[in-house]
């Protein structure tokens, strides 16, 4: 019983010190504040770009990630280990410095910039340059999501599938997702919330334009030149809308995981 | 949900640490630190202890940044033995930070308003104008033959500037505003409709450029550094130009009074001048105070 209390306590240190930040951005934003921040002329088109912004980028990660994910848990290899290691490189890279690679892959002068754009037009600067930004930032959060919850997988019961005639796509569609769901949505949840914050690649490669490029991110920082109150009323505006997501992706988890359980 | 990178490496961020060594929450996050250290109500300044002077901590505005880098070299030789530390940022954000009780010594800034604002809040001590800076226009190398002059602006595709709320931009406003009524009064709304992103800096608005992504934008000359031949740089005429005064003051409390005086009299010294002008600032008119 002690053992479990000190465990406890050490993470309680940790909880501690990640709630702290977000209880001083809620104690000192006032109601007023709030009230006036959501006023603020930058937060609605801003936070309509973000819930758009991030849908789009999720639904992209979640379609192909999830084939990626499944190849590079059922696959081995070293080529393999290679490209999963290189997926996850974007979650390491520096976010401005990301938002220059981008630019010099897809930018004007960038390497596809002769195939991608023949008349000397570019994606940044669009609302599109801001969804492959969340996509380069985020993804690796879902894949390396993914992978882990395929490799866990009971293979002896795909082998089984397999020898009573399942087609690879049956098997992935039948038993591989439905099995690994609940930390599908975990990986998907983790990797829309990374997207939403997203702030450094997206002001270098698609820029800073009310209503176009400015997510809430983008916002905040743009109000915090001028007005404190506002960026921390937009801060705190950021954390709620955050955190009442990833909540009911929490509660559906559960009830999925208890229904599952049911089940067997 | 702020992503803390963006903001440290935007700076060279030195580590802002108490008496006994801890290190407080803003090296880790810059945003948090802004709400969380009481927000809308100013804090009081930090009771300051009794002082070595073997440390000068110096709060400017990040256009200085390589100028002062060479004010440092020089203030070493005179004072060997001393260590020179720097928080390059935003003006807003370094006023921020000295309202919030930050331990500085120097405050250099790039906005009077600013200045003006913590003199009235008793944060620092009387300032004196030590530089003066000028925007100019920056047009990539694919443009450069078609841009020559600010007049020819309208010609651009894509052009970037600064977001209001940051001097840059409130001074680019100014320079549009001002060239309207000479070049048409369409000049401004022309110059508006090809705007693709207000940049919240101006090393944005200059990488923009510098990578051709932008065909123009409006930065300080002394911004330039390094990129000075990787764009083409238009003169503004002055008729329609904003001169921006760089008032510097010593910090009310400072830990280290001494030092910081000596900094700013290198600073407004015939050599101090000579630094600043190399690194592309107009030197300050003699000997005026700014407030």
């Amino acid at each position: 019983m002690a053992g479990q209390s000190l465990l406890s306590a050490m993470g309680g240190v940790l909880v501690v010190f990640l709630i702290a930040p977000l209880l001083g951005l809620v104690t000192a934003t006032s109601f007023g504040d709030f009230v006036a921040g959501l006023r603020h002329p930058l937060v609605w088109p801003a936070l309509r770009l973000s819930l758009i912004t991030t849908s789009a980028s999720l639904l992209f990660v979640v379609v192909f990630g999830t084939p990626l994910s499944w190849t590079l848990a059922r696959a081995n290899g070293r080529f393999i280990r290679a490209v999963e290691v290189l997926t996850n490189l974007p979650a390491v890279i520096p976010p401005a410095v990301a938002g220059i690679a981008l630019l010099l892959a897809f930018g004007r002068r960038g390497l596809l910039a002769g195939w991608l754009y023949p008349r000397g037009w570019s994606v940044a600067f669009t609302t599109l340059a801001v969804i492959m930004a969340e996509i380069f930032i985020s993804a690796p959060f879902f894949v390396q999501a993914a992978t882990s919850a395929f490799r866990r997988l009971d293979g002896n019961c795909l082998v089984v599938a397999r020898t009573l005639g399942a087609s690879p796509l049956r098997i992935f569609f039948r038993i591989g997702l439905p099995m690994a769901t609940p930390s599908l949505l975990a990986g998907a949840a983790m990797s829309w919330a990374r997207a939403l914050g997203e702030f450094g690649a997206t002001l270098m490669f698609a820029g800073n334009f009310t209503g176009k490029t400015q997510t809430l991110p983008l916002a905040i920082y743009t109000a915090l030149e001028s007005n404190l109150c506002a960026a921390q009323a937009l801060s705190l505006l950021l954390v709620v809308v955050a955190f009442a997501v990833l909540l009911f992706v929490r509660v559906v988890l559960a009830r999925t995981t208890a229904d599952e359980m049911r089940e067997y | 949900m702020l992503n803390p990178m963006n903001t440290i490496e935007e700076k060279s961020r030195i580590k802002l640490g108490r008496r006994h060594g801890i290190q407080i929450l803003n090296a880790l996050c810059v945003i948090t630190v802004l709400v969380t250290l009481g927000g809308c109500r100013h804090s009081k300044p930090e009771p300051n202890p009794t002082p070595r002077e073997d440390k000068l901590v110096v709060f400017a505005a990040a256009s200085l940044r390589e100028a002062f880098g060479h004010e440092a070299d020089e203030f070493k030789k005179s004072h060997p033995g001393v260590e020179v530390t720097f928080n390059f940022a935003g003006t807003q954000e370094i006023r921020t930070q000295l309202e919030q009780g930050a331990p500085a010594d120097v405050f250099a800034s790039a906005d009077e308003r600013h200045m003006k604002a913590l003199q009235d809040a008793a944060k620092v001590e009387s300032s004196t104008i030590f530089a003066q800076n000028e925007p100019v226009l920056v047009v990539s190398k694919e443009k450069a033959t078609s841009i020559h002059s600010l007049a020819e602006l309208p010609l651009a595709e894509r052009i970037v500037v600064g977001v209001p709320e940051v001097p840059i931009g409130k001074y680019t406003l100014q320079i549009l505003e001002k060239a309207s009524r000479s070049l048409g009064a369409d000049f401004e709304t022309r110059v508006e409709a090809k705007i693709v992103s207000r940049e919240l800096n101006v090393r944005q608005v200059l990488a923009k450029v510098t990578l051709g992504e932008a065909d123009a934008g409006i930065v300080y000359r002394t911004d330039l550094g390094a990129n000075r031949d990787k764009v083409s740089v238009v003169t503004i005429p002055p008729e329609f130009n904003i001169i921006v005064k760089y008032p510097i003051a010593i910090v009310k409390g400072a830990p280290h009074p001494v030092l910081s005086q000596q900094w700013a009299s290198l600073i407004l010294s015939e050599r101090g001048q000579t630094i600043l002008r190399d690194s592309g600032f107009l030197v300050a008119p003699a000997g005026k105070a700014a407030h």
